[in-house]
């Protein structure tokens, strides 16, 4: 009689235990802190598409957006963690430190902030995507389609994101055409269509012929497309935007990433780490390529794209040298990822001198 | 590098292209204010002509329904302030920032569903007489009607104030709304006319942008030109010519700098960023230091409230 009544006890007990983690399982929230609005159609755009699947995935979100990079930030997150929420992503460079400090107080809330390296307590991760990776392949599609051999880039912010974007995209470039001119035009916004169009109309008046950028809005490929050159999506595909000028896109694809990390936090499986994928997990996806490319140049970009996941080929292999002619990745070599996450100097062939 | 004289001719119509949503906008808004009224609301209305435009070109496909409806709409969110500040006799200062934040959060709302979505090409005129006249032909042809009427308006509107029967009552109301008053002409009924009439240039100035000049929508759009509209009409010190020009300093700067850059000029960019709000700057200490001018030329009676009881 004892023992049927323990074993009863027991085995409700395992029962009571897997229906309330199961529970538990459907009732973990995740948060998202947004730096833009997501009508931004760029990064945060991008973002909020990733949270969406993690809402397909069965999971309650909410998402704040348009928050500053300043104590407005702590207010938000603070917040956000006192109302139940299980783990927050945030989604931009400056809430570095503030979800550090944040992460302190709730050490019960898992964090992941996006594009940082600091992880200064047990419940943050980091992660951001190899960006770059994508500016590979599109570097290798500029220098083969330019005639006038002129590039145009509209960049943001000198930070290493930016100038590794400048550098890996314009040594992919100089190994199809040695000819090329990389000329950087600096928006100093990441978001302001009015801004980014003069940016990319200066430069095509100044004969590019095919224009890079790496700030958020369409207005680029729309000017593009206006003028009659070629142009690359940003964030997502912007080939509707601009059918004629857009030869491709690079895609920021947070969905996977955010779907694994809030099931592991589900699970109880989560754990600190830094996470930087590329296009081999799929973090990074090249849209279709425009049929404007010839038969050629396409198959060499696919095979670029399989070379570049499978690890083959990395964008940074030396020898690299600096705008000085300082030798800075050796023959054989390629750059660690130390040097990529601190890189703030020009490769050679980048004309200009960086912002300070 | 040699200067072809044709780059020449395309940088000055980009720096015009540039220049119609604010000259647009300011022209409109200094109306408003030779009435007397002082409307803070330009970027909320512009912004309201931003999305308006851009919803009804997707919704309708018809472009002169959505230039239309842009500056109706316009006109419909400056009558909000209107009822407010004529009506009920409300502070201009604070109404006007309340249409502002109202017009951003409002676009942004009615906006959700029109994101990423692709603008229509917008026709232009006298497209094939491009590559005949070296320097000016990009200046000339091949622009929007949107652009030409922009850079008419100053004149018109110069020769609205000066010469007209209209423009005279409306000097009258803004600058002594009692004596105006005292001779038959209802204050109120003006100002009203004139702050529906700064709406609906605001609304055509932010349809330009999502229209036109950047075919598309994106929340915030406006990015704080029309803030500049503001400054440009202070600037000008209520001069509908000195509009056109202080809009093509703006914009001319900023266009001007990207061309340095891309020539490879060794000024820290920093510097040239900020290039246009510090000439800006100066304009404006400049103009200010000669008090009697200012003085002169303030419409008088300016964001104060004018109180009759009839």
């Amino acid at each position: 009689m004892h023992k049927f009544l323990i074993r009863s006890f027991v085995s409700s007990l395992v029962l009571l235990f897997t229906l309330t983690v199961a529970a538990v399982a459907k009732d973990v929230k995740a948060a998202f802190v947004y730096i833009g609005p997501t009508g931004d159609h760029g990064w945060t755009y991008q973002h909020d598409v990733g949270r969406k699947a993690v809402e397909a995935a069965g999971f309650k979100t909410t998402y704040v957006e348009g928050v500053p990079e300043s104590a407005d930030a702590e207010r938000v997150l603070r917040q956000l963690a006192n109302s139940g929420h299980d783990i927050i992503f945030t989604t931009s460079f400056g809430y570095m430190n503030p979800t550090n400090k944040v992460a302190k107080e709730f050490p019960n809330v898992k964090f992941e902030h996006a594009t940082g390296y600091k992880r200064e307590h047990p419940n943050v991760a980091t992660y951001a995507a190899r960006f770059y990776e994508g500016r590979t392949i599109l570097g290798t599609i500029a220098g083969t389609m330019t005639k006038s051999n002129v590039i145009g880039y509209v960049a943001s912010f000198p930070i290493p994101e930016v100038i590794r974007g400048i550098n890996s995209f314009t040594l992919a470039a100089q190994k199809v055409n040695p000819n090329i001119k990389t000329k950087i035009v600096w928006a100093f916004t990441w978001y302001d269509p009015g801004k980014e169009a003069e940016a990319a109309k200066a430069l095509i008046d100044q004969g590019a012929d095919v224009i890079a950028q790496h700030t958020d809005s369409t207005a680029i490929v729309q000017m593009a497309e206006k003028a009659g050159v070629y142009a690359f999506g940003q964030a997502s595909d912007m080939d509707k935007f601009a059918p004629k000028a857009v030869l491709t896109s690079v895609e920021n694809n947070w969905g996977p990433y955010y779907v694994d990390r809030v099931k592991a936090v589900a699970n109880g499986t989560w754990n600190q780490k830094d996470t930087w994928h590329g296009i081999g997990d799929g973090m990074v996806v090249i849209s279709g390529l425009d049929s404007q490319m010839p038969s050629d140049l396409q198959a060499k970009v696919k095979k670029l794209q399989a070379d570049l996941a499978s690890g083959k080929v990395h964008s940074f292999t030396g020898p690299i040298y600096d705008q000085k002619g300082n030798l800075m990745v050796a023959e054989g070599k390629t750059a660690d990822d130390g040097m990529l996450a601190g890189m703030m100097t020009y490769v050679k062939g980048v004309e200009g001198d960086i912002p300070k | 590098m040699i200067v072809d004289i044709n780059f020449v001719g395309l940088i000055i119509a980009s720096i015009m292209a540039s220049a119609v949503p604010l000259i647009l906008a300011s022209c409109g808004e200094l109306i408003t204010e030779r009435s007397g009224v002082l409307n803070l609301g330009v970027e909320g209305m512009m912004i309201i002509g931003a999305i308006s435009g851009f919803a009804l070109m997707t919704v309708t496909g018809s472009l002169i329904i959505a230039v239309f409806g842009a500056m109706l709409a316009g006109v419909l969110i400056s009558t909000i302030f209107a009822f407010l500040t004529q009506t009920l006799i409300t502070n201009h200062v604070a109404t006007g920032l309340a249409l502002t934040i109202f017009g951003i959060g409002i676009s942004a709302m009615i906006g959700k569903n029109f994101v990423g979505i692709p603008g229509k090409e917008f026709p232009v005129l006298f497209e094939s007489l491009k590559d005949t006249i070296p320097l000016l032909s990009p200046i000339l042809f091949g622009h929007s009607i949107v652009f030409y009427f922009a850079f008419a308006l100053p004149f018109i509107t110069s020769y609205f104030l000066k010469q007209t029967k209209i423009g005279l009552i409306v000097r009258a109301v803004g600058d002594s709304p009692e004596s105006a008053s005292n001779q038959g002409i209802n204050v109120r009924l003006v100002r009203y006319a004139c702050i529906l009439y700064g709406g609906a240039m605001c609304g055509l100035a932010g349809a330009y942008l999502s229209m036109i000049y950047t075919p598309q929508w994106i929340e915030n759009m406006t990015g704080g030109r029309g803030w500049i509209a503001l400054a440009l009409v202070v600037f000008s010190t209520w001069n509908p010519i000195k509009i056109l020009i202080g809009a093509m300093i703006f914009g001319g700067l900023t266009i001007i700098q990207f061309h340095m850059q891309a020539i490879g000029v060794r000024i820290p960019v920093q510097f040239l960023t900020a290039l246009p709000y510090i000439v800006t700057i100066i304009v404006l200490v400049v103009i200010s230091r000669d008090s009697r001018k200012i003085r002169l030329s303030t419409p008088s009676s300016l964001g104060k409230s004018f109180h009759k009881d009839n």
